[in-house]
């Protein structure tokens, strides 16, 4: 093919930029936190219960900025609606083979479970004082299918991001099925950073963020397994990323947010106190560069 | 809706001289604006100051130059560029509005009412042909003159073009003519000579096919485009595989310590 690795390379970006990168970022967190907060929600410890609060009351906050992002990145954000409802029919707007319009409505969807969860935390706090808010989470039984529904929901919103880019015919997106699964995962380790570095500043103690340190070591060695396994899934594609892109993709990526957390992880005493605050910090910096070189990658092919 | 007989377009391009007549008469028509406040920037290395298929240009002349290092021997290949009008059409199959609509002549138009730039179809579209208009907001691309052929009209480009390069006409009728084009040129001498897009093999055909003399990456078209949607399954079901993975892991450590916890409360 003239030395053109793929059929990928004739397409035209979309100008996905900085808005779109904000947007996988918070939306895997808003998914990332409300899927372990319902974890622990099931499984953890009672004393937990302020950590999987925890995460609930991060997922709206991280839903509703994801909605706004992703509003103001159309070029005609007044026209939002026409992803749910048709404008030229009034009826609903669903593709079942289109990931964004899955996307647009599980966003909708999932906003409703991950705000009935976010009441129930404001309610657990003491914040709110409406007592039925507490019945909106386990361990009852209309909290528990809230939970199991809404954590559904917050996995698809965790990973559709990476299916939608597969689902293109852009360079590197198109070139693996692997994007949706490395968002996933990765969505799981920014979330689990994120919740324990503000437990870790709230002066928390519960045995619960041992667990989700351990678990996000976890969660970050299968993240750099599966993301060695998207690279080598590019096959010829793989050379894109001899680009500035790909000095961030390794040093930003692999590096600073894998490697290091990892040997932080294993060599505890080599920050002392700091080591956990550390790790999760860089983790969180680690997952937003990933969808950085992403996005930002595939749109300078 | 009444479907009338696919339409399209066959370009020959071995006959195309240049001229971007049809650039012209597609900008006119559509009412498409000028860039850059009518002073068009040159692109300082070849006569195709147009250089791509965007939401203002939606014909495009390429100049293809095959010069020798030392220019003793050379040729020029032309080649009016378009929106395909696929029978599969990527950029209809992923559009979340449906703003992107089949024809009653087969052809694929986007509706600028409706489209709210998303532009998931300009990922979705393996031949690089939409982008946003920046006047509308929307995305947009040929319509292969929707409204000239709803009044009986032939489009404005293929009108325009001098030399016949352009061709409109129903698909059958105009992949009767490109073979015996093809088998004239071979006959004559040409034996690189190949229909590009004619018949279902690509996309299931496409309803604006090139006839071309070298390989299709020299003129800029992809050698084997694809469905965005192939992905979907598999990236769906290796999704899932990591939400279970990481649902596995939480649960690990997680379950072993609050299941001891709980037993030692129960005690």
């Amino acid at each position: 093919m003239n030395g053109i690795p793929s059929s990928t390379y004739f397409t035209a970006p979309p100008d996905w930029g900085w808005l779109i990168v904000f947007y996988f970022f918070f939306g895997g967190l808003a998914g990332g936190c409300y899927f372990i907060a319902v974890l622990i929600d099931f499984f953890g410890r009672p004393e937990d219960r302020p950590l999987a609060r925890l995460g609930y009351l991060i997922s709206f906050p991280c839903l509703i900025i994801s909605g706004i992002l992703l509003t103001v990145d159309l070029y005609r954000p007044e026209r939002f609606w026409h992803m749910l409802i048709e404008s030229n029919t009034f009826q609903p707007m669903f593709k079942y083979w289109s990931p964004m319009s899955v996307g647009s409505w599980s966003l909708l969807i999932f906003g409703l479970f991950s705000f009935l969860s976010f009441l129930s935390a404001l309610a657990d706090s003491g914040r709110i004082t409406w007592s039925g808010a507490r019945r909106l989470r386990p361990p009852g039984t209309i909290g528990g299918i809230i939970s199991i529904i809404g954590g559904l929901f917050a996995f698809y919103v965790a990973g559709y991001t990476g299916v939608l880019l597969a689902v293109t015919n852009r360079p590197i997106w198109s070139d693996s099925p692997l994007l949706g699964m490395l968002f996933v995962i990765s969505a799981a380790s920014i979330s689990a950073a994120l919740m324990i570095l503000l437990a870790e500043r709230n002066r928390w103690t519960m045995p619960g963020i041992a667990d989700l340190h351990r678990m996000d070591v976890w969660v970050l060695a299968l993240e750099l397994i599966v993301l060695i396994a998207f690279l080598i899934s590019l096959g010829p594609v793989f050379r894109a990323w001899f680009s500035v892109w790909g000095v961030v993709l390794l040093l930003g990526v692999v590096v600073l947010g894998m490697l290091v957390p990892l040997s932080l992880s294993w060599r505890r005493q080599w920050l002392g106190g700091l080591n956990a605050t550390a790790t999760a910090a860089l983790v969180l910096i680690g997952g937003f560069i990933l969808r950085m070189a992403i996005v930002l990658g595939a749109e300078a092919v | 809706m009444n479907m009338a007989e696919p339409m399209g377009f066959y370009t020959d391009t071995t006959v195309c001289i240049g001229c971007k007549a049809c650039e012209v008469a597609c900008k006119e028509w559509n009412q498409l604006p000028s860039t850059n406040g009518g002073q068009n920037t040159l692109s300082g290395d070849s006569y195709d100051n147009t250089r791509r298929l965007d939401g203002l240009h939606w014909r495009h002349v390429k100049f293809v130059e095959q010069f020798t290092e030392d220019r003793g021997e050379g040729r020029w290949l032309l080649m009016s560029d378009v929106c395909k009008h696929c029978v599969q059409a990527a950029c209809l199959e992923v559009c979340p509005t449906n703003a992107i609509i089949r024809t009653e002549f087969d052809t694929v138009v986007i509706q600028s009412d409706a489209c709210n730039g998303c532009r998931d179809c300009i990922t979705a579209c393996p031949f690089g042909v939409i982008d946003i208009n920046p006047v509308s907001g929307t995305a947009q691309k040929c319509t292969l003159c929707y409204d000239r052929l709803q009044t009986g009209m032939e489009p404005a480009c293929s009108k325009a073009c001098p030399t016949d390069s352009i061709q409109f006409g129903t698909i059958s009728d105009l992949r009767g003519r490109a073979q015996k084009r093809v088998e004239q040129l071979q006959q004559g001498g040409e034996k690189r000579a190949y229909l590009y897009g004619a018949d279902e093999k690509m996309l299931g055909g496409l309803n604006s096919f090139f006839l071309l003399v070298d390989k299709p990456e020299v003129y800029g078209l992809p050698p084997d485009p694809k469905m965005p949607t192939r992905n979907l399954v598999p990236g769906t079901l290796f999704s899932m595989l990591g939400a279970v993975l990481v649902g596995l892991i939480g649960i690990f450590n997680f379950r072993n310590r609050g299941a001891r916890a709980r037993e030692e409360t129960r005690l």
